[in-house]
């Protein structure tokens, strides 16, 4: 039992177009339905601006726009997935939240040298579960600050 | 045990900060011997808890300590500043303990030289010439026993001219209502001294768990019969018996104890020592449950509040909208409802925001000590005043503040008060003053540092920023006294002839400055010279909430604190002229730029322009600026949120907060426009 639990990694999964990514489940705080986003000035594209996430104020990303995929008006099954990493908390727009899994790390490889559009740079892995092919986000590089403002 | 730890570093910091007061003032009046005492409690409590976490270096040094206050108490040894100067060594050092237990240390530091020294202040002046009386008159036959501290007491008291007894009262055995005649008796006792010891522990006695009789001694300078009679009084008890306690016979038991206490102790804090010092904790915590029931205080942790308020934020908004809600429907019950609801909910944010109050005495208490290094430092004298201590302000401000009035209490130790010959040759006292004064007024608290030094030479200043060319000489001559003073804020900017460690390198005074701002606050100088020079900061009660206008630009809401606007107008399109490609208007007789918000924040179009513009006029000290809205929503109170460790430095917006409808608004820092 106490093997099964190391060699498994547990994560959120959600989608990009047409692609599946997966954050481990520890960085992910909550999942949130689009609410009104007050625009901040003067920052990066990608930054959408902030909500008011229970009283507390989080800015927020549009993932799409982070990795230079097309953007896509929000509908009912845009999400926000609350992520914290350190200090920052941020939330991500992604197109859906689809799922919780296990994946076993070993079923954990190398990015490929090319993934369509996303830069290897934000990707720590890809992962085969059955089917599905899970591209793991590397969260310190998309939230790297350096490049925010 | 955790919680322990915590209950123990607050209370040694604490009895540390006592120490550290009462030391300042044993130095004032080297012959009060209630310094000491008070001293000696303080640090007696310490090394008791200390013994008992056990924090053996933390005892020991603490004990060594108590010996010299000991010396001192007995008219041994001589209160001189030297001798000052070690004490207060050995409190740095129980300080940095305590902070190092804190931090999750050990506590364990080598204190081997200020022991040493104590040893030597305890020694070197010890006379030998102390005979022991072995003489033991039996009057008196002693039932209670002592611990060390209440020996102390007995001992002091009697030196005081108090009398002590050990006094027995007996109850009737149909008494019905025990409890009740201990509370009698006890009052009786208490206006005529103070009971030292009771046997059962009051506490026992008050729960009535005890058989008829019990034995209180009482430190008094009433006469033994007189307490007879007036405790014979109190219904229902049957005998009183008062004996006088023999202090040569106590002293004698005492010793042979205390003796073997010491040599033990003098090896490490020992098993023996240690128990002695639980039963004293156990008496102090004793102490101190009493007070909490006159003073009932808790601990809250900081973040705890801030979750606290965070979660009221929520209730507001909800209360917002609950309000709408209730209007559309125009229930006349609902609405009853939702008012009573409100003005609930504001009396709840007046007592959160309250519960974040923190007095300066906290930033204060420490600027005693410093001040008198500083002064034997530079071999000057200094009388500092601190004056309203206990005026209060939100926590967050209070963190920020300790560094700048640091800053500024070197400054005037530093650059302002004379050296003592020269105060004289100038007729005036060779000590020279500093206040530090704090006082609320309006929204506002403020901190002013007085001094009666030298006062700012505006000739030497003036020279110093045209040297470092921080001003033209042509602007130089148009100053006035005020602005000439505020240059020293100017960064690069240093007075001091020589560089001294005391004040820093003329990095000191732009950061204080800069610091004070960016709370929202300000800072002014008041300068005369020969008389003195008067820093004077002003600062918001609060950071957490602040008055704000809101407006409107476009689709999006912008809030300007209310502190840096003068007034709102509304003019004319054809108003507006040109300056050097730069848009003006003409604001009562001055020109004054104008700053288009919609385009600083590049917010997309969505309204037409329209012939009239709104305008707010902001400042940053001197400097004016309009900036150009759509319209005004209002005046409001808001919570400021900062935007996050992501969003770090968002050009001209210095936080968030959340309106009434639950979504955010940004809020436009002014100083970051004005340039």
């Amino acid at each position: 039992m106490v093997e099964v639990q190391e060699t498994e990694l547990k994560v959120i999964v959600f989608q990009l177009k047409d692609e599946e990514y997966a954050i481990p489940v520890q960085q992910v705080r909550s999942i949130e339905k689009v609410q009104h986003i007050t625009r901040v000035p003067r920052t990066p594209k990608f930054v959408k601006g902030v909500i008011n996430l229970r009283g507390v104020v989080t800015p927020i990303i549009d993932l799409r726009e982070r990795f230079g995929i097309e953007a896509q008006p929000f509908n009912e099954q845009t999400r926000i997935i609350i992520v914290a990493l350190g200090e920052v908390e941020v939330g991500l727009i992604v197109d859906a939240a689809n799922d919780v899994l296990d994946i076993p790390t070993k079923s954990v490889e190398p990015p490929p040298e090319v993934i369509e559009a996303v830069e290897v740079d934000y990707i720590t892995g890809v992962a085969k579960v059955g089917k599905r092919l899970l591209i793991l986000l590397n969260l310190e590089k998309v939230l790297d600050t350096e490049k925010v403002v | 045990m955790n919680q322990y730890l915590e209950i123990f570093i607050d209370e040694s910091k604490e009895h540390l900060q006592t120490i550290n007061e009462q030391l300042l003032e044993l130095e004032k009046n080297p012959n009060d011997l209630s310094i000491v005492n008070e001293i000696f409690r303080s640090a007696h409590t310490l090394k008791g808890m200390s013994a008992t976490m056990g924090f053996e270096d933390l005892a020991n040094l603490t004990h060594q300590m108590e010996n010299v206050l000991d010396g001192i108490r007995n008219h041994k040894i001589q209160v001189i500043p030297e001798l000052l100067d070690v004490v207060f060594a050995a409190v740095d050092d129980l300080e940095a303990m305590v902070n190092s237990i804190a931090e999750g240390g050990d506590g364990k530091r080598d204190v081997r030289e200020v022991v040493q020294q104590l040893k030597q202040i305890e020694q070197g002046e010890l006379p030998t010439t102390q005979t022991k009386q072995e003489t033991a008159p039996a009057a008196s036959v002693l039932t209670q026993t002592y611990g060390e501290f209440e020996y102390n007491i007995l001992q002091e008291s009697k030196e005081q001219g108090f009398n002590a007894y050990e006094i027995r009262v007996k109850l009737r055995a149909d008494c019905l209502l025990k409890a009740a005649r201990v509370f009698m008796v006890f009052e009786v006792l208490n206006e005529a001294g103070e009971v030292i010891k009771s046997n059962p522990s009051v506490e026992l006695l008050e729960e009535e768990q005890f058989d008829q009789e019990f034995l209180v001694t009482l430190v008094t300078k009433e006469p033994g019969e007189q307490l007879q009679q007036r405790i014979s009084k109190v219904s229902e008890v049957e005998e009183v018996v008062v004996a006088p306690i023999d202090m040569e016979q106590l002293k004698i038991a005492q010793e042979q104890a205390e003796q073997a206490a010491v040599l033990q102790e003098e090896v490490a804090a020992t098993i023996v020592a240690e128990k002695e010092e639980q039963k004293e904790e156990s008496k102090e915590k004793e102490a101190t449950h009493k007070n909490a029931t006159t003073n009932k205080t808790i601990r809250v942790n900081i973040e705890r509040l801030d979750i606290l308020m965070n979660l009221f934020e929520e209730l507001v908004i909800d209360r917002g909208r609950l309000e709408q809600i209730s209007r559309e429907l125009n229930h006349p019950e609902l609405h009853e409802t939702v008012e009573r609801m409100s003005r609930i909910s504001s009396d709840l944010q007046n007592i959160i925001l309250n519960m974040r109050m923190v007095p300066v005495e906290t930033v204060f208490n420490r600027f005693p000590r410093m001040v008198r290094q500083l002064a034997r430092d530079l071999g000057k004298k200094i009388n500092l005043e601190i004056i309203g201590a206990e005026t209060e302000l939100d926590r967050t401000v209070i963190d920020e503040i300790g560094d700048p009035l640091v800053h500024l209490l070197r400054n005037a130790i530093d650059h302002g008060i004379e050296m003592p010959e020269v105060r004289r040759a100038k007729g005036k006292p060779e000590e020279g003053t500093v206040k530090l004064k704090a006082y609320h007024s309006g929204n506002h608290v403020f901190i002013e540092i007085e001094d009666d030094g030298a006062g700012i030479n505006r000739e030497k200043v003036l020279q110093k920023a045209i040297n470092k060319g921080i001003i033209s000489k042509q602007n130089a001559a148009n100053l006035t006294d005020k602005q000439v003073y505020e240059l020293i804020f100017a960064s690069g900017f240093s007075t001091a002839d020589k560089i001294s460690d005391i004040s820093g390198r003329g990095v000191g005074l732009d950061v204080v400055k800069s610091t004070i701002e960016s709370l929202g606050g300000s800072v002014t100088i008041d300068s005369e010279e020969g008389i003195g020079s008067t820093f004077s900061i002003q600062l918001p009660l609060t950071l957490s909430i602040i008055s704000v206008m809101l407006v409107e630009i476009q689709n999006e809401k912008y809030a300007i604190p209310l502190s840096s606007i003068i007034e709102t107008a509304i003019i004319r399109k054809e108003d507006i002229l040109h300056a050097h490609h730069q848009k003006v208007i003409d604001f009562r007789g001055k020109v004054v730029p104008l700053l288009f918000l919609k385009d600083v924040f590049e917010i997309p179009s969505v309204k037409e322009e329209e012939d009239f513009f709104s305008i707010v006029i902001v400042r940053k000290g001197e400097k004016m600026a309009g900036l150009v809205v759509d319209s005004f929503i209002g005046q409001q109170e808001v919570v400021l949120k900062s935007l996050g460790n992501y969003l770090t430095s968002v050009f001209a917006i210095s936080g968030a907060t959340i309106l009434g409808d639950g979504q955010v608004a940004l809020i436009v820092d002014c100083n970051a426009l004005i340039k």
